[in-house]
């Protein structure tokens, strides 16, 4: 208990010989901590993504409004006391549905995030890791899913599914495993004749616990970098599927679907389409600092 | 025997392209296939006796095995048979070839906005490396990838159309110049030079300038990021050194010698990005009522019109694919090491 007397927590984090697993891991957390909180940029994205999850937890606490509740007497009213950032088409507060569209942002990220990642660091660990027949197959598919423009082939899917954020978000999906599949199989490349893999064959581990134990944790830091740099670009689909009327439908209060209905008075009532569009930008703003700061930290070799 | 390695080396090339392009047809055909549309009924309406249906069904080659359907349907997109658009009853190729080359302008005019802007912003961050020129050009194509493009069209209209006045509305021509050109290649700026109208073709112009310089902001930060970082591997190289110590003048090391080196990766890099471009193509098309391939699959989409919109997406996967095969060619041809 030498250290806890000596120089408290800080002394403990950053021990040169840790005593245990736990404070070895807390040790890397907190030097990674250290690097990314000098970057002021990437703490800005921190700050805003942080803000969109309050945004969307307290949304009901927060909205003025009812983002739902029409009133055509208070149509298209421009930014005031009352209503902030003004008023749509049937008199719904902006504001109060920018609130609520948070919540619609953040599952949309959140439901990709946790889907398309897995799915391409399973294919690609199982490519690598098998070699031969089972990474010609498994690459060729996924080269040829590169080789469509996601955009497109997320419409094509929404247009074989039907619109909807369902669909939006299984397209989007869809379209975005490839590139960790590639990173996940590369890295397993790397990796999979090294002696630990070796030493765990050994004593008779079999495929599926070698790939899940030993093979997935080592690729998952690139590949939370990776995720989170395309973050900004998920939230940007699925807002341009919103707005090309193939996502969330109306009266959800969806950014990308918002300034679509805002168009056609983007001339004159110009906040009911610039509102949501700045809302998209800071969050994928936010998120791009935030992926930029953490690849720093955590790919050393990415400069 | 080089020229043989060269072959064999050509011929895995082609194969895995032929590969990729089959699995680009297949993966229409099933999007096709799980279409909750009839494609009977949308030939024959719901109002039909069971024999007319059976029959329609049978001449579609719906009864076959899929794997039957598949090859008859690579059969006919090799014929170039794309099927006929519900919306305009017109063959779909057709259609497509009408509107490709309004979004090959776009997409071309984007290019060029992003490499005269992204090749001396990546040199300049290159050569400012660390400095504030360099971060501001890093924040700036942050930025850049975080605007929608859809929302960033409609506030340059309201900007430079509807307040400043300087920038036309929406479309390729005023409605006034519209169909004065024979459409010849179908690039409206061509075909009024080639024709000799000059009103015709600054009018065109003008029309380009937004949805062009919008759509290519994209680009830039990807062209700027490319350059800045090829740029810095041959700022470090001993060729830079000397050339400095012989008394040249810098900016003839940066933009002579060093900029000089990178031209093929950059050459790549550019086809690459134009085919990117493609994609943001959709989006900007629609903002901007741009008649080109984007605005296309999108009106097919909105109206379910399915082989309009499976037609679509191959020409622009068959792009897609064409240009990573062309960037991949032009790396091996110009650059000798890789030869």
């Amino acid at each position: 208990m030498m250290q806890t007397t000596e120089g408290g927590l800080r002394a403990w984090l950053t021990a040169e010989t840790p005593q245990s697993r736990g404070q070895a891991r807390l040790g890397r957390v907190y030097l990674g901590w250290l690097a990314f909180s000098r970057n002021r940029l990437a703490m800005i994205g921190l700050g805003i993504v942080l803000l969109l999850v309050l945004m969307a937890a307290l949304a009901p606490l927060l909205a003025p409004y009812d983002p739902y509740r029409q009133d055509l007497s208070q149509r298209l009213l421009p930014p005031s006391a009352a209503h902030w950032l003004g008023t749509d088409a049937f008199g719904r507060d902006i504001l109060s549905r920018i609130l609520y569209g948070s919540r619609l942002t953040l599952m949309i990220v959140a439901l990709v995030a946790v889907t398309a990642p897995v799915a391409g660091l399973l294919i690609g660990t199982v490519a690598g890791y098998l070699g031969g027949w089972a990474d010609a197959a498994l690459m060729r598919v996924t080269d040829i899913f590169l080789a469509f423009p996601k955009l497109i082939l997320a419409l094509a899917f929404v247009s074989a599914l039907g619109p909807g954020i369902e669909n939006a978000i299984i397209a989007i999906a869809i379209t975005s495993w490839p590139p960790y599949a590639r990173i996940a199989r590369a890295e397993t490349i790397t990796i999979r004749k090294s002696d630990f893999i070796s030493a765990v064959r050994l004593q008779g581990a079999s495929t599926p616990r070698i790939i899940l134990g030993h093979v997935v944790p080592l690729c998952s830091s690139s590949l939370i970098v990776r995720v989170t740099l395309d973050m900004a670009g998920i939230i940007l689909t699925a807002a341009g599927l919103g707005f090309l009327g193939l996502g969330a439908q109306p009266p959800a209060p969806e950014w990308g679907a918002m300034i679509a209905t805002g168009r056609q008075y983007v001339l004159e009532q110009w906040w009911v389409a610039t509102m949501p569009g700045i809302a998209i930008f800071v969050v994928s703003l936010g998120f791009n600092l935030l992926g930029d700061g953490l690849r720093d930290v955590l790919d050393p070799k990415g400069k | 025997m080089p020229g043989r390695r060269h072959v064999i080396k050509g011929t895995g090339l082609l194969v895995s392209v032929a590969l990729t392009f089959l699995g680009l047809l297949l993966v229409t055909f099933l999007i096709g296939r799980v279409v909750p549309i009839d494609p009977v009924i949308a030939v024959v309406g719901d109002r039909v006796s069971a024999d007319t249906y059976a029959r329609v069904r049978q001449e579609l080659g719906l009864d076959l095995p899929l794997w039957q359907q598949f090859l008859r349907y690579v059969g006919d997109v090799l014929q170039g048979d794309f099927g006929t658009s519900v919306l305009t009853s017109r063959p779909v190729l057709e259609d497509i070839l009408r509107v490709f080359p309004a979004t090959l302008e776009l997409a071309t005019a984007a290019v060029i906005v992003g490499v005269l802007l992204g090749i001396p912003a990546g040199v300049m961050a290159a050569v400012h490396q660390g400095r504030w020129p360099d971060h501001a050009i890093r924040v700036i194509g942050l930025i850049g990838h975080s605007i929608p493009v859809f929302w960033l069209g409609l506030m340059a209209l309201l900007v430079f159309y509807a307040r400043l006045d300087l920038a036309p509305g929406p479309g390729r021509v005023d409605v006034f110049y519209e169909g004065l050109v024979d459409p010849v290649t179908g690039v409206i700026t061509v075909d009024a030079l080639l024709a000799g109208e000059t009103d015709v073709f600054w009018n065109a112009l003008h029309h380009l300038m937004l949805p062009a310089s919008i759509l290519g902001l994209y680009s830039v930060a990807y062209i700027a990021r490319m350059t800045r970082s090829f740029m810095l591997d041959q700022l470090r190289q001993e060729y830079i050194t000397t050339a400095r110590v012989k008394g040249m003048s810098e900016a003839r090391v940066i933009w002579r010698h060093a900029l000089g080196n990178i031209a093929v990766p950059l050459t790549t890099v550019v086809a690459l990005s134009y085919a990117s471009l493609l994609e943001g193509s959709v989006l900007t098309e629609t903002v901007f009522a741009w008649p080109g391939l984007g605005l296309y699959i999108t009106n097919s989409l909105l109206s379910a019109d399915m082989n309009a919109v499976l037609g679509g997406t191959l020409v622009v996967g068959a792009v897609f694919i064409g240009l990573n095969l062309l960037s991949d060619l032009l790396y091996r041809l110009l650059d000798p090491r890789a030869r």
